[in-house]
């Protein structure tokens, strides 16, 4: 079982309701440190609002409502200022939108706004965030260039880095590679991986294969409900769920 | 079928012609301004007419230096967009940022309200409000000053350029809130860097159109400032702008006359001046669109 120090995030009976739709109901889940978590789920069953929740970004949604509580490291998320939560859990969107600034300063914007001034300093951010994110040899020559003439997969790579940048300790992926070619899928996967070893990574996956190469344990969910939650070759191999069953084969979803 | 196709070739050349009409229109006038104020140069040196010191244009003889007229504008101007510039992109920024929906609509209607005042009407209040005000607070002998005449056009400007920069900000994708929100950027930090930074282009052209808006302005500026044609040194003297004295002047002019020319001349000046400036402001909307 789970030791406790082990534990980053601790979620418990969190039920998220937008006006009447409820989108997560008495969920409760363990994350650990440095492992890759992978949820998986058809539309609407929540992963989004559940990861939304980790980083309080749900609280910009005037009819967001919430019981039950997160922890993070033990402590409760809403009793952090939620610019300092946001800090230590950052999120990469499905489609990377790089901001209307250069590929230098998108990745520097982070650090910036957290108040580090000093030149040499950003760029050994910029420099180290873009070589976590396996970007910093196809762009090293033109950061000064808008990050806007980057491919789609070097794009998504861009905001990698740029959440790398800020020094996040978990780092949530909201189906990054929805958007991506199978090469540059191939590209962020293994910056998963090799990302894992530093940070705690929940990467939430339309797409039942990733889950089942990148994920160390998942988390099938259902319209709100969490009905399984294994390690990644358990869950895939003989889920103890029907219903978990039908959706990693295909049957619905 | 025949009578279906003759229907639509006559209705699509309608539409051509009406699409071609304005630029027709505005050559048009442009070519007649020139036609009727170029006859100024002949008599007069351009560099004289635009940067001799006196205004007499009904004295023997007769002196066309417009130089007292075109500082009366650019004070006005100035003063007008040193106040309607920052109240104007704050309260836009405000209502596409901030503001609740509800409140976000009732400052929508309130400024599109402004907007929609006659000119003559914020001078007539800007006369009976502003000027006693005036005069009693910097203890002048008389309230018709350029200061006056700055607040009142920044009412009309406002309207403007709070509209164009709101839609501007509201343009912006969504996606850069997020994402820097997500860094954890404050509110403001996000309305700041990101969100204003991105609308830049449209903020720009959004001043430009307001300034257009207060250059070409003449009921409510003849009304306040006391039009009088002299060099002016501080914000709290009387002043004269080019759109007060053509309008004041031309009742008084011969047809053909020097006098008459010497006005259509300012009017060239403020063509091209408003010209340039929506030109501006133009390369900046399109740079929002791309």
């Amino acid at each position: 079982m789970v030791e406790p120090d082990n534990t980053k995030l601790s979620i418990r009976d969190l039920t998220i309701r937008f006006g009447n739709a409820t989108a997560l109901n008495k969920f409760s889940l363990d994350i650990r440190r440095n492992e890759i978590f992978t949820i998986i789920g058809p539309a609407n069953s929540g992963k989004s609002s559940l990861l939304q929740s980790l980083n309080r970004l749900n609280d910009l949604n005037p009819v967001y409502q919430k019981s039950g509580t997160v922890l993070i490291d033990g402590q409760d998320v809403d009793k952090i200022d939620a610019e300092s939560l946001r800090k230590r859990v950052g999120i990469v969107f499905a489609l990377p939108f790089p901001l209307p600034l250069s590929i230098f300063d998108n990745i520097a914007y982070g650090p910036r706004m957290h108040g580090i001034r000093n030149k040499k300093k950003l760029s050994e951010i910029v420099e180290k965030g873009l070589r976590d994110a396996y970007l910093w040899d196809e762009v090293k020559d033109r950061l000064q260039t808008p990050a806007m003439n980057l491919s789609g997969g070097q794009q998504q790579r861009l905001c990698i880095a740029r959440i790398l940048a800020v020094d996040p300790e978990v780092i949530m992926f909201d189906e990054p590679t929805s958007g991506l070619d199978p090469i540059s899928t191939a590209r962020v996967e293994e910056t998963l991986r090799v990302l894992k070893q530093r940070y705690t990574i929940i990467l939430v996956t339309n797409n039942v294969a990733q889950a089942a190469r990148v994920g160390d344990r998942t988390a099938f969910l259902l319209m709100g409900e969490l009905i399984e939650v294994d390690e990644t070759k358990h869950l895939f191999t003989s889920p103890k769920d029907k219903r978990t069953d039908d959706y990693i084969t295909g049957k619905f979803g | 079928m025949r009578f279906r196709k003759a229907k639509e070739f006559v209705i699509e050349r309608l539409i051509y012609l009406s699409g071609f009409m304005s630029i027709v229109f505005v050559v048009l006038i442009f070519a007649f301004l020139l036609k009727e104020g170029l006859s100024m140069f002949w008599r007069v040196p351009i560099s004289d007419f635009l940067f001799a010191r006196n205004w007499y244009p009904i004295s023997d003889p007769p002196q066309f230096g417009i130089l007292p007229l075109i500082l009366g504008s650019i004070f006005v101007t100035a003063g007008a967009g040193v106040i309607s510039i920052p109240i104007g992109i704050g309260s836009a920024l405000f209502i596409a940022e901030i503001a609740p929906r509800r409140t976000k609509e009732v400052l929508k209607a309130g400024i599109e309200l402004l907007a929609a005042i006659p000119s003559v009407v914020i001078g007539f209040i800007g006369m009976v409000t502003l000027v006693p005000l005036i005069k009693n607070l910097f203890d002048l002998s008389t309230g018709l000053t350029a200061l006056t005449g700055s607040i009142t056009l920044a009412f009309m400007a406002m309207p403007t350029i709070v509209s164009i920069a709101e839609d501007a900000i509201t343009a912006v994708p969504r996606q850069y809130r997020e994402a820097a929100v997500a860094m954890g950027a404050t509110k403001w930090q996000t309305t700041w860097r990101i969100v204003a930074y991105a609308a830049r282009p449209g903020m720009v052209a959004a001043i430009m159109l307001g300034i257009g808006r207060v250059i070409g302005e003449t009921m409510a500026v003849m009304m306040v400032t006391g039009n009088a044609a002299l060099i002016p040194h501080s914000m709290l003297q009387p002043v004269r702008t080019l759109t007060a004295t053509i309008a004041a002047e031309m009742g008084e002019t011969v047809q053909g006359g020097e006098h008459y020319a010497a006005l259509f001349a300012i009017g060239i000046v403020l063509f091209i001046v408003t010209f340039l400036i929506n030109g501006v402001a133009d390369v900046y909307l399109h740079k929002t669109k791309k």
